[in-house]
């Protein structure tokens, strides 16, 4: 009996036939994947290549597939509440699975979809423009995949093991609290998102020190490429923001578990303490997000308008600037709370200001194109698509930032509009665009443009459908974060409007896979390591990229030094090959992540015995990484040599 | 025989042995809240200060420009954080 009552924890408080087939299709996926790696004898090959590498490239592939793959978690959940909405009074999902759903909604799409994409692409193209070997610190780098990978997966569970949180991805208290968030939800939140963010913060350090550190002689600050700018940017803003959510997270996690009152409305607790650290992290986060979409953008629109970055110097300076406003604007997504009337006009004021370094950024990129040759690949087509959507979503933010009128339009779907206007169009298509462009570098052949640009449509058509109509039954005062309405509210033929779009943009989505799967089979293998005729320093090594990256140290003309290389007889590569000094793969990182995993678990459920152990383990690794004696292994002259000759000639 | 000598560092550490002796004054004189907390408020900057310039060695290496930038920048962004949320919560709420 006691034996049953110690498994009851772990029943879910709401229960649904959907939730009990996802337990069993859970289940069979795990299976599945332990035999077949068992069958095909993968075990080795997996722990070799992966579970243990600290290379770069690698780690940002595995940032890649995750992010992917919660695209599709998250999308789910998208495609369940449009479903719910598109009619009035509908009974596909009741009140409690609808919070449910938003609230895992919210919080994969920013932390484990949107993060893991820039982090991908931070690894995989920042060592390779800035011409270094690796990040300044790999080990630190893979502990950071492996943390991530443990807050994504505690998280992910949580709807078939204790069941889901429901409080919004937002999480205020109290309602987040344990009067009102009864199950251990809410503890899912705190817990995962802490670990994921520990990674974040690590990656953030590991960034910054990788581009100040490591870059190739003779690039100065001014001469690196502008994704390696606004990865550098980002990641500044990563070390600042993230510690508020560190302790924020804490606090929160001591007022459930050890009924601390931060945060409660009694014994001098202070709700609202919450929203206000939630939100100095949160609007910082949204640029942490959107600087390395912009600067893919950068990259891609100067790659296929065959020009350099128009304002190469303004973009740095807006983007040095964003930085500091992205911490001056958080009271902007709580107008509504109270405070007077003063507070709320200086916030508005330093929001409509960050308004003004992003427009310079557009028009950077609009004089960029002008007078440019433009080529309509797949990334360009995204590219573009992006500059008159994220300006509209733009627009009615600098609409929202007026904290009178916000009173209007706060809480409505006027509001999910907006952030999705800027999101999807934002990070969204950039990060498809940045998959598409550098899709060859990293795998070795092209996608399907043809497959690409249907799914640009597709997508794009969607995204106009989907939320579009949402500006409109927002201003009419359908709010956000209702599982339904009344048929009399007339909201009923725009949301199924909305219904279609998301449907043409779940579509979209399987044409990427699709697209991947047909190119596998069809594409060419033989594209050279330059195939989109491209202009910074990632393009000018071999592809598949060696995993030194760079035989010898380039030599560094301007932040197009490739692009010099190839029309203006800049000399990339100078001197003879020497040995070269890489660090070794290491298993901890991994084991760490799985330590992380059963002790935040264990935290989840209050089972302290695991925990404490959990948190001795997590000590215990760093203590002996300390007394480690490691110095890296080097890579023999002979064997680059005959790498290099099997990639096609030494570069 | 001057450059032997490493006056900046000792001048350092008893500017940081005064300014302990004047925080610890506050416990035990009897002086109002107000009073206590600015003298705390200002040792304690100065403390920090003195640390990361003479011992922690900012400025000395190629990075001290860097170096302080951060600082600079650290700085900024907590006190807008934390005088951002007593107007939030307390001063104009
Ligand atoms: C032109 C620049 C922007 C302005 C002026 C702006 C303004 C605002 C304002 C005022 C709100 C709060 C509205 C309310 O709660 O009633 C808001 C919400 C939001 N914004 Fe933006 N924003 C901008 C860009 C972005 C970008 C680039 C992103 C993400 C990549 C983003 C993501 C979000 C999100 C996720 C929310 C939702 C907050 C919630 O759940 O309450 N915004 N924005
Ligand atoms: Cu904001």
């Amino acid at each position: 009996m006691e034996f049953l009552e110690f498994f009851e924890r772990f029943a879910i408080p709401h229960p649904s036939p959907a939730i009990y087939a996802s337990m069993v299709a859970i289940a069979l996926t795990s299976i599945g994947i332990v035999a077949g790696l068992t069958y095909f004898k993968k075990w080795g090959y997996l722990w070799r290549e992966w579970l243990t590498t600290v290379d770069h490239k690698k780690i940002g592939i595995m940032y890649l597939v995750s992010a992917l793959l919660m695209l599709f978690r998250g999308g789910a959940d998208a495609i369940m509440m449009r479903a719910q909405l598109a009619t009035p009074d509908a009974k596909l999902l009741d009140a409690q699975h609808y919070n449910e759903i938003f609230t895992t909604h919210g919080v994969v799409m920013i932390i484990f979809m949107a993060m893991p994409f820039i982090f991908a692409f931070m690894n995989l193209i920042v060592p390779l423009q800035i011409g270094a070997r690796d990040v300044a610190f790999p080990r630190l780098n893979a502990l950071s995949f492996w943390l991530f990978f443990a807050g994504a997966m505690l998280f992910n569970i949580s709807f078939v093991v204790g069941g889901s949180p429901d409080a919004g991805w937002t999480s205020y208290f109290p309602l987040a609290g344990n009067d009102f968030s009864e199950s251990v939800g809410t503890n899912y939140y705190m817990l995962a998102i802490q670990i994921s963010g520990i990674g974040s913060l690590m990656t953030g350090i590991n960034m910054c020190t990788t581009i100040l550190k490591m870059r190739a002689p003779g690039m100065t600050l001014m001469k690196m490429p502008m994704f390696t700018w606004s990865a550098f940017i980002a990641n500044v803003i990563i070390v600042f923001a993230f510690p508020v959510l560190t302790v924020a997270l804490i606090m929160g996690t001591t007022d459930r578990l050890f009924a601390t009152n931060f945060f409660t409305t009694e014994s001098g607790g202070m709700d609202m303490l919450w929203a206000n650290f939630f939100w100095i992290w949160g609007h910082p986060e949204v640029y942490i997000l959107i600087l390395p979409a912009f600067g893919l953008y950068s990259e891609i629109i100067s790659t296929f308008s065959r020009r350099n970055l128009y304002g190469y110097s303004s973009m740095v300076w807006s983007m040095i600037l964003i930085s500091l406003l992205s911490f001056l604007v958080w009271t902007h997504h709580f107008f509504t709370m109270g405070q007077g009337a003063l507070t709320n006009s200086i916030f508005s004021i330093t929001t409509m200001a960050i308004a003004v370094p992003t427009g310079v950024k557009i028009f950077n990129w609009l004089f960029t194109m002008w007078k440019g040759k433009i080529r309509f690949t797949v990334p360009m087509l995204y590219s573009i698509g992006f500059i008159p959507l994220f300006t509209i979503g733009g627009v009615t933010g600098v609409m929202l930032a007026m904290s009178a009128a916000d009173y209007q339009y706060h809480n409505t779907m006027f509001l999910v509009a907006h952030f999705h206007n800027t999101i999807i169009p934002g990070v969204v298509f950039a990060m498809l665009a940045g998959l598409t462009y550098y899709w060859p570098k990293f795998f070795g052949f092209m996608l399907n443009e043809k497959i690409g640009k249907v799914t640009f449509w597709l997508l794009t058509v969607g995204f106009v459908l989907a939320f579009f109509p949402m500006y409109l039954t927002g201003l009419d005062g359908q709010a956000r974060r209702m599982y339904t309405y009344s048929e009399a509210t007339g909201f009923g033929p725009l949301n199924m409007l909305s219904f279609i779009g998301a449907a043409l943009m779940a579509i979209g989505f399987v044409t990427i896979v699709y697209n991947v799967y047909y190119s596998f089979k069809n594409s060419s293998r033989d594209i050279g390591s330059d195939p989109w005729d491209a202009r910074s320093l990632e393009w000018a090594t071999h592809t598949p990229v060696p995993e030194y990256n760079f035989a010898r140290t380039p030599q560094i003309s301007s932040s197009e030094t490739f692009w010099d290389s190839k029309k203006n007889g800049h000399v990339l590569f100078k001197g003879e090959i020497e040995e070269i000094h890489m660090p070794n793969n290491s298993g901890v990182p991994f084991i760490m992540g799985i330590i992380f995993f059963i002790a935040g678990f264990s935290f989840i459920f209050a089972l302290w015995v695991p925990a404490v152990i959990g948190l001795i383990g997590i000590f215990v690794c760093m203590a002996m990484r300390s007394f480690e004696k490691d110095h890296g292994r080097h890579i023999s002259v002979k064997e680059i040599k005959e790498t290099e000759e099997k990639l096609g000639g030494a570069k | 025989m001057k450059e032997l000598f490493p006056a900046k560092q000792v001048v350092g550490f008893v500017a940081s042995l005064v300014l302990t002796a004047v925080a610890l004054l506050v416990y035990f004189t009897d002086m109002t809240f107000t009073v206590g907390m600015t003298i705390l408020l200002a040792t304690a900057f100065i403390q920090a200060f003195l640390q990361i310039v003479v011992f922690m060695h900012a400025g000395e290496s190629k990075d001290g420009k860097s170096i302080y930038t951060n600082i600079l920048y650290a700085v900024f962004i907590a006190l807008v954080t934390v005088f951002g949320t007593l107007l939030i919560l307390l001063w104009d709420m």
